[in-house]
Formats: C-alpha cells, structure tokens, sequence
C-alpha cells in the first residue's frame, strides 16, 4: 500500500481509492471542457466574457 | 463512494469561493478591456464591409448587391443565442467562473490526494503556484490572452495544443516535485519545453485593430486575476479540507 493511501485511510482498498480520484478529475476536466471549451454556440456566448479572461482559445 | 463525496464537497467550497472572487476581479480588470476591444471588433466590421464593396464593383454590378445580405446572414448564424448585454451577460460570467472553479477545484483537490493532499492554506499556496503554471503560464507562453477582434489560428488547433501544453506541463510538475530522481527531472524540464517547441498554432496575420497598449494590459490582467485565483482555490481547499478532517488521526475516519 501506497503511502498516501495509509494517510488517507486504510479502510479504502487502493484501487478503490484510484477509481474515485480519476472519477473527480474526469468529471472536473469534463465541466470545464464543456464551459470552457465547447463549440456550441449558445455556451460559447454565455461564457464568452469568462473564456477570454480565462485566455482559453475562443473565437 | 465515500472519498468521491468528500473530494466534491471541498472542490465545491473552494470553487464557490475562488469563482466568485474571480468574477469580481474579472469586473474590475478584465470585462471592461473586453468591451473596448468589442467597439474595435465592432468599427473592424465596418471596414471588412469597405474592403469588400470595391472589390464587387470591380468585377460587375449585380454583385455589389450580393454581399451585403450574404454577409448579414452570416453574421446572424454566427452569434446564436447570447445573454443581453448588462446584467444578464455579468451573471451567466460569475455562473462560468463558479462552474468552472468547480471543475478546477475537482481537478486539483483529486490530483492533490494523489500525493497525500493539501495539508493547510500554505500548502494549498504551493498547489495554487502549480495550478497556476499550468493552467494559465505554460499555454498563455504560446496563446496569450487575446481579445475579440484578434487574428487567431484555427479554434481546434489552437484547443488541442493548449490541452496538450496543459497535459505536458502537469507531467512535468509532477516529476519534479514527487519523483526523486535527476533522469526523470531531465524528462520532466524536456515535457515541459516540448510544446513551446512545436509551437503554438499562429495566425496567417497579426494585423489587428486593438491597440498593442490594450492587449497588453489584457495580458496583465488576465496573468494577475488567474494567479489570484489559483492562489485562492488552493488555500481555501487546505482550510476546508482541515476543517473536514480535523486532526491528523481523525482524517482517516472521516476520509475512509
């Protein structure tokens, strides 16, 4: 076992553990790639002023 | 699912929070450059129509009425819905900038329990730093910040290679920080440099109409209110976190 899974219990098998972190990643990676990212035209425009502060690729 | 809850919780906290401070910054530096820089787009417009009308009349008189209504069609399909200017377009930005806090949180926070989590406000300050480097410096080296009415390369293009930088620099962050060993340092400062190597997509013409001083102060802007941001987010994920867990001992229990 892994250092940090002993740190942040060890009740929690490890692969358990991985699961559950790359799941919170993706779905992270997922919401800021819809807002940030998606080409749709009607969430571009909601988000327009926010990507550009961003300086995400727009336009 | 316990760990997946917690992790949300405090992304959600710490994203809230860190969202909303940077839509205020954003209100005060950067939206109102943007607005100027739309009253350039705007002028720019007028201009393409001027290039476009002696060129017309050149070739033949029946298409000088052409372009006009072809280019105005355009134009509709090209904006689709959008929030009206004023209130409206000011909350659907600070509900973008608390989304994607979230979204940002959930990134870190899951990144960060990889390698034993944030323990306090000042570690968080250094996963902040990271965050920062790699989700506004390394791709902003190759697509700066840029305003409407900029040349621009292709959208796509420009996306992947900003999610590739991203990708490459968090690799090789994490190298650094958490793998002890200099070959492996040498890979992480080459994945690093890597993207700027290839080079990000450029336009086929820098010509614009925002003055250079505007852009500038952009770049500033957006650089400092991001920095901010990340510094935010990671301190306040280490402040709930602690508070989430408590003491050391404790913080098996309650992340079980």
């Amino acid at each position: 076992m892994t250092t940090a899974s002993v740190s942040l219990g060890a009740s929690v098998s490890s692969q358990s553990r991985f699961m559950q972190l790359a799941l919170a990643a993706l779905l992270g990676i997922f919401v800021m790639g819809f807002v940030g990212f998606s080409h749709i035209d009607a969430v571009h425009n909601a988000a327009h002023d926010y990507r550009h502060s961003m300086a995400f690729p727009c336009h | 699912m316990n760990l997946f809850r917690n992790v949300v919780f405090i992304a959600a906290i710490a994203g809230l929070v860190a969202g909303v401070v940077l839509a205020c910054m954003q209100a005060y530096a950067t939206v109102p450059l943007i607005l100027k820089a739309e009253v350039y787009e705007q002028a720019g417009g007028g201009h393409h129509h001027d290039h476009a009308a002696p060129a017309a009349t050149d070739s033949n008189a029946m298409s000088t009425a052409a372009p006009a209504p072809a280019e105005a069609t355009a134009a509709a399909e090209d904006e689709g819905w959008a929030p009206a200017d004023g209130f409206e377009r000011f909350a659907f930005s600070v509900l973008a900038n608390i989304v994607t806090g979230i979204g940002f949180g959930l990134i870190l926070v899951a990144v960060s329990e990889f390698a034993g989590g944030i323990g306090g406000w000042r570690q968080g300050v250094f996963w902040g730093l990271a965050g920062f480097a790699v989700f506004t410096l390394a791709p902003g080296l190759g697509l700066p910040p840029e305003l409407p009415a900029m040349p621009a390369a292709d959208l796509t293009q420009r996306q992947i290679w900003w999610w590739a930088t991203v990708a490459a620099t968090a690799a090789g962050l994490g190298l650094i920080a958490f793998r002890k060993s200099l070959p492996l340092a040498i890979l992480a400062v080459l994945l690093i440099v890597a993207p700027h190597v290839v080079g990000a997509p450029q336009p086929d013409s820098y010509e614009t109409a925002i003055p250079e001083g505007l852009h500038h102060q952009f770049v500033v802007a957006v650089t400092v209110t991001n920095l901010v941001f990340w510094l935010v987010l990671g301190a306040v994920v280490g402040v709930v976190r602690g508070r989430f867990t408590g003491t050391a001992t404790s913080l098996r229990d309650s992340f079980a």
